[in-house]
């Protein structure tokens, strides 16, 4: 399941960042998959990106003049929500797929999560109602709507986005200035700390798994648990990388459906289904 | 307590149908153009120059 997660995860990536011409020209794609977004957080700045950012459309939806309820990125939501949940986060997210590359690098004394994790675990939703919805109708700058999101803090824009335009677009180089830096800043205080913490920013930024997570509860992809079979030998929770208890896997909004556990699991009572009870 | 398990069973089509209703509502109201609009041009927010 661990090698099967990983292909998926780079296909995707792949799949949905093809736009080679992009990545050597310095220029993004403007085909008509534009109007689409992918389910998971990857920048359309990205110069190999083929469809749209689900939290940019809602921001460019709640930036419009007047206030409009942002229906097609709710639809969007609803959509890979209702169907995979978190199962976007574990499996098709280029961010996330960064984030567990650079926390297989061997360091001492890796942490599953942070200090306070019980409150800073809802940090996602004050950046989700903040930054995203808020800020991005009134908030920041005066009452010129811009995505405050992606502008402020969103590292996958920085990587997938910046860092490749600017390493092959003079002009756009010329302007970098001190939003940049902050914003390299955040990217770098996030790679660091993920070669150490599992995830950081899916637990405790992110917008679209504070969405996802909200769907976690119903969604069609569950991991099964079978309590008669269970030994209670405890594996599931000591592989599950973001710790969470046998009864909270699959339902909890923090569970990324990575399936660890089932993988972990000496009995094979935790497995992939389509209903949460066996 | 089993119609509550059904529906909770049955939530998952239930939003999935809500999604592909509010498609349709955002693509009437033409939020897609807005999305397309949005996406085919350089954030220049998105990549911290704007």
């Amino acid at each position: 399941m661990k090698r099967l997660r990983l292909v998926v995860q780079l296909l995707f990536t792949i799949v949905t960042n093809g736009y080679l011409y992009g990545f050597l020209n310095g220029k993004i794609y403007r085909g008509g998959l534009k109007y689409v977004c992918v389910p998971g957080l990857n920048c359309y700045s990205c110069p190999g990106a083929v469809a749209a950012c689900p939290i940019g459309a809602l921001q460019a939806l709640l930036n419009q003049r007047g206030f409009q309820v942002p229906f097609a990125a709710l639809g969007f939501f609803f959509l890979f929500g209702s169907l995979l949940g978190r199962f976007v986060c574990g499996w098709l997210c280029p961010f996330g797929l960064v984030q567990d590359l650079l926390h297989k690098i061997p360091v001492f004394n890796k942490k599953k999560r942070l200090p306070c994790h019980n409150v800073l675990k809802y940090g996602k939703y004050v950046v989700l109602i903040l930054l995203v919805c808020t800020g991005s109708m009134f908030l920041w700058g005066g009452f010129a709507k811009i995505p405050a999101f992606c502008k402020y803090l969103c590292p996958s824009g920085t990587l997938l986005g910046a860092l490749p335009l600017l390493s092959a677009n003079e002009i756009l180089r010329s302007q970098v200035g001190g939003l940049f830096l902050w914003k390299l800043g955040i990217l770098l205080a996030i790679v660091l700390l993920s070669v150490k913490v599992y995830r950081p920013f899916c637990q405790y930024l992110c917008p679209l798994g504070a969405i996802y997570g909200w769907f976690n509860r119903f969604s069609l992809v569950q991991i099964c648990w079978e309590a008669e079979k269970c030994v209670s030998c405890m594996a599931c929770e000591r592989a599950c990388p973001v710790a969470l208890s046998r009864k909270e896997i699959s339902r909890s909004p923090e569970c990324i459906r990575c399936g660890k556990c089932a993988d972990a699991c000496p009995e094979k009572c935790l497995h992939f289904s389509g209903k949460d009870r066996c | 307590m089993d119609f509550w398990r059904d529906c909770r069973r049955c939530a998952w089509v239930i939003g999935a149908l809500i999604g592909v209703f509010l498609l349709g509502l955002g693509a009437s109201e033409g939020q897609f153009n807005v999305i397309w609009k949005k996406a085919v041009i350089i954030c220049l927010e998105c990549i911290g120059i704007g």
